[in-house]
C-alpha cells in the first residue's frame, strides 16, 4: 500500500495540553488526487496540515510520504510544500526571487533558478512579472505566485491552507476553477483545507469532513452530499432541512419518525435510539399546487409560502408547513406554474422516504 | 489661517523652536565661527583655517581621530552581533510577561548614571577587583590581573552601554516579521542560515541600521567610558576636545575638533546608509 499512495496518516493524534486538536486521524491520498479536508473553524485542520508540513510533531501516530515515515524529519527536508493561509510571500524579494528561492536553497545555480522561475511564472499566467515587488500584485496574482513558488520545486504533495480565504467572492469563484485546472495540468497531489463546503465540493476528488479533531467521513463530493454518514456531515455539507423527532418504528432501513407535533414522516436510516434527527435536501422537496400530483410520495404535507429567497439559480422558498415547527426549505422552480409563486400562496410539499435521512440524535 | 490660529500655532511650536535654536543650532553656529578663528597673538584672533590645519599636521590628533572612528565602528559591530540573538529571542520566542521582563532587564542598567555604571565596571575589572580575585581563586592566575586601562575594557564598557539602544529597534523590526513568512522560508527548503540571511536579516534591516546609527553616535561622542576604563590609553577624540576647551583653554582649536567629529559621524552614517541601501526616513521610523 505504501507504493500506491503519496500520503498516509496512521492514527495521528496531536494534543495541546489535555485538548486533542487532532484525534486519531487515519487517511491516504493517492498520487494526483485533489484531497480536501473540510471542517468548521477550530476543528484542527491547520494543526493537521502543520504536522504534514513538519512544523508540529504528532503526539502519536505516523505520517508517511511515498511510504517513508516523516516523523522527525524537519520541514525543510520534506518533499511537501505549503501554500499558507496568509500566503506568506517574501516581501523582501521580488516575484522572480520568491519563485526561485526554493530552487536556490537546493543549490540550483542562480541563472538556472531564474530561468526555471520565469518558465513557472509563465505557466501560471504571470509572464513578465518577475521583476515586480510582491506588494505590487493583486490578490489573485499573489495567490498564483504562492502556488508557483511551491510547484516549481515539483513536490510530491502541495498543502494548501485555506488559500482563498483572503480573496473577495468573485475572485474566489474564479480561483477555484483556476486552482483545479492548475492541479490537473501539473498532475501534482493537492491536500487542500477549507471551511467552505462549496470550495471543497467543486474542486475535490475526495473530501474528508472533520469535526472536533476527528474525521467524520471521507468520500467523493457526491457520496458526502447524497449519503452522509453522520448528522454532522449531513448538516455541514450542503443546504438541508433538519428536524428532530422520535422513532416510532424501524424495519429494513425504513424508519417512521414522529415529529413533536405528532406528525409521522417516513425516512431511511438505521436509527436504533428513540430520539433521532432527520435531514432532507431542499432540492429533494417536491412542490405542487394540488395534493394529487404528489400522491406517490410517502411524505405529503400542506403549507403556505412564508418567504421567497431569490438568489438566481440558488433561489429557495420557505414554506410554513402543518406539523413542522420550522419552515420547510425547498428549491424555487425556475420554470413552470410555480416559478412566479408569491408569499402567502398555498402549496403542497412532499418527498420520498429515500430523500429523508434519519440519524440517531 | 486666521491670525488667532497663527498665534496659537506659534505658541505651540515655540518651545520646540526655542529648543532647537538655543540648544542645537546656536551653539553649533557659534562653534563653527569659533573654529575658524586663529590666535595670531595673545588675545588677538583672525579668521583662518589654521585650527583645521593643526589637526592634520599633528599626528596625535588625527591618529586619535581615526582610532575613535575605527573603534566606534568595531563597538557598533560587536553590539549588533550580541544584540541580534537577544532581540530575536525577545521578539520571536518570549511571550507576555517574560518579554516585558527581558526588556526591563535591558533597561535596568540605565537607571543608574553612566558614570556610576562605568565605575561599576572598574570595580569589577581593576587589579584588586572581583574578576581578578575570581581568576586567582579559580587558579587561572597566580597574581592579581589588571583588566582595566586597555582597549578591551573600553570596548566592553561601550558595548554594554550601547546594547539597549541596539536591542530595542532590532526587536521592534523583528516583531513585525510574520511567523508564516519564516515558516515558508523553511518549508521551501531553506536551512536556518538561509532563512536568517535571506529573510530575517533583510526584514530587520531598517532596525539594524537604526540601532547601528544610534549606537555609533553614542559611542563616538562618549567621554566618561573611554576615559575611565581606558585611562591614559583611552585616547578618545572627545578627550582631545575636552583638553582643548578645559585644560589648554584653546576654544578655537576645540571647536575645530568638535566640527570634525560632527563631520566624521555624519560621513560614516551617510556611508552606512548608502552601503545598506536604506533611507534615513525609513530608518528613523523604525527607531
Ligand atoms: N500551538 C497551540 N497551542 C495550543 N492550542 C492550539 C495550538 N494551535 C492550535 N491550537 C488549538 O487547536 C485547535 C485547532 O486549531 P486549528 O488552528 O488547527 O484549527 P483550524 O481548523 O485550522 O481552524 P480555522 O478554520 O479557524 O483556521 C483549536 O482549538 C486551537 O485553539
Ligand atoms: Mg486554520
Amino acid at each position: 500500500m505504501a507504493t500506491t499512495s503519496d500520503l498516509d496518516l496512521v492514527n495521528v493524534t496531536k494534543r495541546f495540553g489535555s485538548h486533542a486538536a487532532v484525534d486519531d486521524v487515519t487517511f491516504s491520498v493517492a498520487p494526483g488526487e485533489f484531497f480536501s479536508i473540510l471542517g468548521p473553524s477550530g476543528c484542527g485542520k491547520t494543526t493537521l496540515m502543520r504536522m504534514i508540513a513538519g512544523f508540529e510533531n504528532p503526539t502519536s501516530g505516523d505520517i508517511r510520504i511515498r511510504g517513508k515515515s516523516m516523523v522527525g524529519v524537519p520541514a525543510n527536508r520534506r518533499p511537501v510544500n505549503m501554500v499558507f493561509q496568509s500566503l506568506a510571500l517574501f516581501p523582501m524579494m521580488n516575484v522572480g526571487e520568491n519563485v526561485a528561492y526554493g530552487l536556490t536553497c537546493r543549490g540550483v545555480s542562480r541563472s538556472e533558478a531564474e530561468e526555471r522561475a520565469n518558465r513557472m511564472l509563465e505557466r501560471v499566467g504571470l509572464k513578465g512579472f518577475g521583476e515586480r515587488r510582491v506588494t505590487a500584485l493583486s490578490g489573485g496574482q499573489r495567490q498564483r505566485v504562492a502556488i508557483a513558488r511551491c510547484l516549481v520545486l515539483e513536490p510530491t504533495l502541495v498543502l494548501l491552507d485555506e488559500p482563498l480565504g483572503a480573496l473577495d467572492l468573485k475572485l474566489r469563484e474564479h480561483m477555484k476553477i483556476e486552482l483545479k485546472q492548475l492541479q490537473a495540468t501539473f498532475n501534482t497531489t493537492f491536500a487542500y483545507i477549507t471551511h467552505d463546503q462549496s470550495e471543497a465540493l467543486v474542486m475535490s476528488d475526495r473530501i474528508a469532513v472533520m469535526n472536533q479533531g476527528r474525521f467524520e467521513q471521507v468520500g467523493s463530493p457526491r457520496e458526502l452530499y447524497h449519503n452522509p454518514a453522520t448528522p454532522f456531515v449531513a448538516s455541514f455539507v450542503g443546504e438541508t432541512n433538519r428536524w428532530q423527532g422520535e422513532v416510532v418504528s424501524s424495519s429494513g432501513g425504513t424508519v417512521a419518525l414522529q415529529l413533536p407535533s405528532g406528525t409521522v414522516t417516513q425516512g431511511t436510516g438505521h436509527a436504533l435510539q428513540k430520539s433521532a434527527v432527520a435531514f432532507v435536501r431542499p432540492e429533494a422537496v417536491a412542490l405542487a399546487q394540488s395534493q394529487p400530483a404528489l400522491r406517490d410520495l410517502p411524505n405529503r404535507f400542506e403549507g403556505r409560502v412564508s418567504a421567497v429567497l431569490f438568489d438566481g439559480a440558488n433561489s429557495s422558498l420557505l414554506i410554513d408547513t402543518l406539523g413542522f415547527d420550522q419552515p420547510v426549505r425547498a428549491v424555487l422552480p425556475q420554470a413552470g406554474p410555480l416559478a412566479g409563486i408569491e408569499v402567502g400562496a398555498p402549496i403542497h410539499v412532499g418527498w420520498t422516504a429515500d430523500a429523508m435521512k434519519v440519524f440517531a440524535a | 489661517m486666521n491670525p488667532t490660529q497663527r498665534l496659537a500655532l506659534f505658541v505651540l511650536l515655540a518651545p520646540a523652536i526655542l529648543w532647537l535654536g538655543l540648544l542645537i543650532v546656536l551653539p553649533h553656529v557659534e562653534i563653527l565661527i569659533l573654529s575658524f578663528s586663529e590666535r595670531v597673538a595673545p588675545r588677538v584672533y583672525a579668521f583662518g583655517a589654521g585650527n583645521y590645519l593643526e589637526f592634520f599636521t599633528e599626528p596625535l590628533y588625527w591618529r586619535t581621530f581615526a582610532r575613535t572612528a575605527i573603534m566606534s565602528i568595531a563597538v557598533t559591530a560587536i553590539t549588533l552581533v550580541l544584540a541580534f540573538p537577544i532581540a530575536l529571542y525577545i521578539a520571536r520566542v518570549a511571550q507576555g510577561r517574560l518579554k516585558a521582563m527581558l526588556l526591563l532587564l535591558c533597561l535596568l542598567p540605565f537607571w543608574v548614571s553612566e558614570l556610576v555604571r562605568t565605575l561599576g565596571w572598574m570595580i569589577l575589572l581593576r587589579e584588586t577587583g572581583v574578576v581578578s580575585y575570581l581568576l586567582r581563586a579559580a587558579g587561572l592566575a597566580d597574581q592579581p590581573v589588571e583588566l582595566l586601562y586597555n582597549d578591551g575594557a573600553v570596548i566592553l564598557g561601550l558595548v554594554y552601554g550601547g546594547l539597549l539602544f541596539m536591542i530595542v529597534p532590532l526587536a521592534n523590526a523583528l516583531e513585525s516579521l510574520e511567523p508564516a513568512v519564516v515558516e515558508a522560508g523553511f518549508d521551501l527548503g531553506g536551512s536556518r542560515w538561509t532563512v536568517l540571511r535571506r529573510i530575517v536579516i533583510p526584514h530587520a534591516m531598517p532596525g539594524i541600521v537604526a540601532g547601528s546609527i544610534i549606537v555609533f553616535m553614542l559611542t563616538v561622542g562618549n567621554f566618561a567610558t573611554p576615559v575611565l576604563l581606558g585611562g591614559k590609553n583611552g585616547l578618545w577624540f572627545t578627550e582631545q576636545i575636552y583638553a582643548q576647551f578645559i585644560t589648554r583653554f584653546n576654544w578655537p582649536q576645540g571647536s575645530a575638533f568638535g566640527m570634525l567629529l560632527l563631520l566624521l559621524s555624519s560621513a560614516i552614517v551617510w556611508a552606512g546608509l548608502r552601503l545598506t541601501g536604506q533611507s534615513l526616513g525609513t530608518t528613523l521610523r523604525q527607531a
